[in-house]
């Protein structure tokens, strides 16, 4: 850990990386949903493992080393192997070119430029607290640990529960005969 | 230039954007997902950089739980797209207009 925080505090190092993982998480987003080489879901579903492996990139480069391990083993090793493995079962071919329906390309433009545009200026009202030379708080394994046993151990139970109602619903619906 | 909170924001901004074009443009169950998923990771790379220049790490608890909350979402739409798929042999959603009047 202290390796990363060496490497991580000084120089422009952590800059550069960030234009780099930034420039590759957008990039890699932009080809899961609009892919001019092919319609397949698949090609969706790799681009999307590498915009998943770029952020958590991100969030190295955030002192958030728990939830970078954590991002890569629930979103690239569980729920994209969940998303092939769907693909492959339902055998789905070549999304076939459909007419474009040109009303609802030229209203989804506007509209997701409309909410850009007022994010992006909300930037303006946005600062940090913090000064950044020196931050207490590392995300590391065992503070997040502490937090989460101790001012948010209810919510933790809660999402067990969560997780054994996905469990139940998920075998209810994959029944061959829904009754 | 040096990397702020104002960087990282734009990213997740741009990555929202992108998981809500998706949504709307693309026409296929699946795709519209991974979308939905993108859309997601843009609002947890929003909350651990506030996390991160806010010096609290109550932000990333709750990414940890998002994921959590995400995985079980997966797993039950993705049942949900499979029961759909037996009924109906389609994962397009220009098929699926039997609520049309």
């Amino acid at each position: 850990m202290d390796d990363i925080n060496q490497l991580l505090g000084g120089s422009n190092v952590p800059d550069v990386l960030f234009y780099v993982f930034a420039t590759l998480t957008l990039l890699c987003g932009l080809l899961v949903i609009v892919n001019p080489f092919s319609r397949n879901p698949v090609t969706s579903a790799m681009f999307l493992v590498l915009t998943i492996i770029s952020m958590s990139g991100l969030f190295l480069l955030l002192h958030a080393f728990f939830l970078a391990a954590v991002q890569i083993i629930v979103y690239a090793g569980a729920v994209l192997v969940l998303f092939v493995f769907v693909i492959m079962l339902l055998d789905l071919k070549e999304e076939e070119r459909r007419k474009i329906n040109f009303f609802g390309l030229i209203g989804g433009l506007i509209a997701v430029g409309g909410i850009a545009s007022a994010m992006v200026k909300s930037l303006a009202s946005v600062k940090a607290t913090a000064d950044e030379q020196n931050l207490l708080n590392q995300g590391d394994t065992i503070s997040l640990g502490h937090l989460l046993f101790t001012s948010y151990a209810l919510p933790f139970e809660i999402i067990s529960v969560l997780l054994l109602v996905a469990m139940i619903g998920v075998i209810l619906l994959s029944k061959k005969k829904l009754e | 230039m040096h990397a702020g909170l104002h960087h990282y924001l734009f990213v997740s901004f741009m990555l929202f954007s992108l998981g809500l074009l998706g949504v709307i443009l693309r026409r296929n169950l699946l795709v519209i997902y991974m979308s939905l998923e993108l859309m997601l990771n843009a609002a947890n790379l929003a909350l651990v950089s506030f996390s991160r220049f806010n010096d609290q790490l109550d932000g990333q608890i709750l990414v940890f739980f998002i994921i959590t909350v995400a995985a079980a979402e997966v797993a039950v739409g993705l049942a949900l797209i499979v029961a759909l798929f037996r009924k109906r042999r389609s994962a397009h959603v220009e098929d699926l207009t039997s609520l049309k009047l």
